[in-house]
């Protein structure tokens, strides 16, 4: 018997996924879950955004002034890219992608630039994961 | 899996009777993300999860645990050592199976995993059901063991896997079989044949082996001659065997590797010493040596003019493991550096990752080039990679098998199916496989607490001390806490699994600085001339060939 919160809560998932903003490495972690560890997926969502934050700082420090290591910005974004992979933080992924590219052409603006993509995407699926797991922590009160 | 009682009969671990389950595995990955997600699959498979943050404290807990683990599975990347040089310890020392992991499946990276003796190679995002089969590399791990019995010519070995599960052994027996012990075609293998006792390779021992191969001459080496010569009463053929062969793939690799070198020549760092006790880690001089001088050539070749600057380590292959006779001096490890945990594994997360990772495409023609250069594809054009488990012969048949069943680059066939390793033949081209083996000089900061206590294992000799188990990734994910919160940019739930017992230690203790750098620096060749920070000496000399 469904309430309110729980159909929510599955509208935001679903659009979630449609929207491309989590892949199926989502799923795989759903599919942990258990009683064992009944909130793993939110777990792990917040183990990630914890973590990650000094990622993204050390790489937002790498980018305020030259010399630019490109190699070095291109390891640290692949250590973050792995490291986003992890809960299927898929456009996040997309915009680590690009500015890889943009480390192997040298291009500092393209950097610059994607940089903020990845933290918009990143801050982005971090507000709509939170109110997905607050909706489906409602939801689940009334079951 | 357990229901036919002519394959698992005698194949028990001797931890439990339900192998696999109960499979000991020791997970190691920088990412407390993975980390945590790794452990969470491992258990839904029944297997018993020892977590790990640190290689160097992998490698600690591996090393007090003897016996401990049943297999590792560990990342490529990680901030304190290359992940296959870890790869090489463990097969070394321990000789246990290693599963390597990452996010990027290029072809090289893979290829150098198989090569440092990874009998796996997964790709990230793992799945569940690449997890569940890992127990057959353990089993075939040990039963190649049992028939590894004194003859180094490997490569009359059959090729014995089934994947299923269901038929354990192929119907073939070893050619030239020298064994008292029968072990016969049938599926029952007596489980105390299998899983021989593990002897360990000490200073003092491997010492003895090396003088006693120099005596008879390399080339004309057999493990029964060294023996002889050794006078190790306990010591049995089989273990020499196998020791030996590990040590030719060793000096074989070095060779290789100093041919590289010499085509680099002049890359000697100035600033690169020993006795700097500076926070600045070596590693970061390392990097910045080898940005400025190969452009052209792929990160992955730590190749720098060594000489006397004893931060780049070659691959130790054939070294020992811990009990260690005399205190060593550690090159470069700045023990006596007081960086808080926090600092350091950031720093090393800045800094050491530019060596970590290599940058095929960057690679040029200014290098040598490897036989399947067209192998390489550029990273970055599909950016998810598919999930595929690569699943490898173990490195043993690797190395050593005439005839693959799978389809395997030629340069497989170059290096196989031939006995002695005859010095160049064994090892492709070291253009793509050298280690940055100054990674291994990151100052034990990272893993240790306290340089007392560093000092204390040092002087104590290391195996003798008790519950040296390194709560350094508690403490390293402690601090990124910190950090984290200070960035104020991070989740307000500091998550609670972070906490120590996440990791699966049964006595903590400070975390013990010492082992895996006293390990580290033995070599075969290089002296060390320098002291350490604490002016503790070994003597590196038992190492020279």
């Amino acid at each position: 018997m469904e309430n309110q919160k729980q159909r929510q809560a599955a509208y935001l998932r679903r659009s979630l996924f449609d929207q491309g903003y989590i892949d199926d490495q989502f799923i795989h972690l759903e599919e942990l879950q258990d009683d064992a560890n009944p909130n793993f997926v939110e777990e792990v969502v917040n183990l990630f955004y914890t973590d990650s934050a000094r990622l993204i700082r050390n790489i937002e420090l790498a980018l305020e002034n030259g010399p630019y290591d490109f190699t070095r910005l291109d390891n640290m974004m692949y250590q973050f890219k792995g490291s986003s992979s992890s809960i299927g933080a898929r456009r996040v992924k997309r915009q680590c992608c690009q500015f890889q590219e943009y480390c192997n052409a040298k291009n500092i603006e393209g950097c610059k630039n994607t940089f903020q993509g990845v933290k918009q995407e990143y801050n982005t699926l971090k507000t709509k994961l939170e109110a997905y797991f607050q909706m489906a922590r409602e939801g689940s009160h009334y079951v | 899996m357990m229901e036919n009682s002519k394959t698992t009969a005698g194949f028990s671990s001797p931890r439990s009777d339900n192998f696999p389950a109960g499979l000991r595995v020791l997970v190691v990955d920088d990412d407390p993300t993975w980390l945590k997600i790794l452990e969470k699959m491992l258990k839904k498979c029944s297997y018993e999860v020892t977590v790990c943050g640190l290689a160097r404290e992998a490698l600690n807990l591996l090393r007090e645990r003897k016996d401990g683990f049943d297999i590792v599975i560990s990342d490529v990347n990680m901030p304190d050592m290359d992940g296959f040089k870890l790869l090489e310890h463990v097969g070394l020392e321990m000789d246990l199976p290693v599963i390597m992991m990452s996010v990027d499946g290029e072809t090289s990276r893979v290829m150098k995993g198989v090569q440092h003796g990874a009998c796996d190679y997964l790709l990230k995002p793992i799945r569940m059901k690449e997890l569940r089969n890992i127990w057959q590399h353990v089993l075939r791990k040990r039963m190649h063991e049992a028939r590894d019995i004194g003859n180094h010519e490997m490569d009359q070995f059959d090729e014995v896997w089934m994947l299923n599960g269901t038929e354990l052994l192929s119907g073939k027996k070893r050619k030239d079989f020298d064994n008292e012990k029968e072990i016969s075609d049938s599926r029952c293998v007596d489980s105390s044949s299998m899983k021989k006792a593990r002897v360990v390779w000490t200073v003092d021992l491997h010492q003895k082996f090396v003088k006693a191969v120099n005596q008879i001459g390399f080339d004309k080496a057999g493990p029964k001659k060294i023996l002889d010569l050794m006078g190790v009463p306990w010591l049995t053929r089989e273990n020499v065997a196998s020791h030996l062969q590990k040590y030719r793939l060793y000096l074989t690799r070095l060779q290789k590797e100093n041919e590289v070198k010499a085509s680099f020549c002049g890359m000697k760092h100035p600033n690169v010493s020993s006795k700097e006790n500076s926070p600045q880690y070596p590693v970061d001089v390392c990097a910045d040596v080898i940005n400025d001088k190969c452009s052209g050539v792929s990160g992955d070749k730590a190749i720098v003019q060594n000489g006397k600057a004893n931060i780049y380590e070659s691959k130790v292959k054939g070294v020992v493991s811990m009990p260690v006779a005399e205190p060593r001096s550690v090159v470069g490890d700045n023990f006596g550096s007081k960086t808080s945990l926090s600092d350091s594994f950031a720093l090393i997360n800045t800094d050491v990752k530019s060596l970590n990772v290599p940058t095929p495409y960057c690679f040029t023609g200014e290098a040598p080039q490897p036989q399947y250069k067209q192998d390489f594809k550029p990273r970055f054009p599909s950016c998810t990679q598919p999930t595929c488990s690569l699943n490898f012969v173990p490195s043993h048949e690797v190395r050593d098998r005439v005839s693959s069943k799978e389809n395997k680059p030629s340069f497989f066939k170059s290096r196989s199916g031939v006995g002695k390793l005859s010095a160049l033949e064994a090892i492709q081209p070291v253009s793509h496989q050298i280690n940055f083996h100054a990674l291994e000089q990151i100052p034990s900061t990272t893993w240790s607490m306290t340089s007392q206590n560093v000092d204390q294992n040092l002087v104590n000799g290391l195996q003798s001390s008790p519950g040296n188990l390194t709560l350094g990734s508690g403490s390293v994910v402690a601090s990124l806490g910190e950090d984290a919160s200070i960035q104020g940019e991070c989740f307000p739930a500091y998550y609670g699994l972070r906490n120590i017992q996440q990791f699966d230690y049964s006595d903590p203790q400070t975390i013990s600085g010492v082992p895996t750098c006293l390990y580290d620096t033995l070599r075969f060749d290089y002296e060390y001339p320098n002291d350490s920070l604490e002016g503790i000496v070994l003597d590196q000399g038992l190492f020279i060939v």
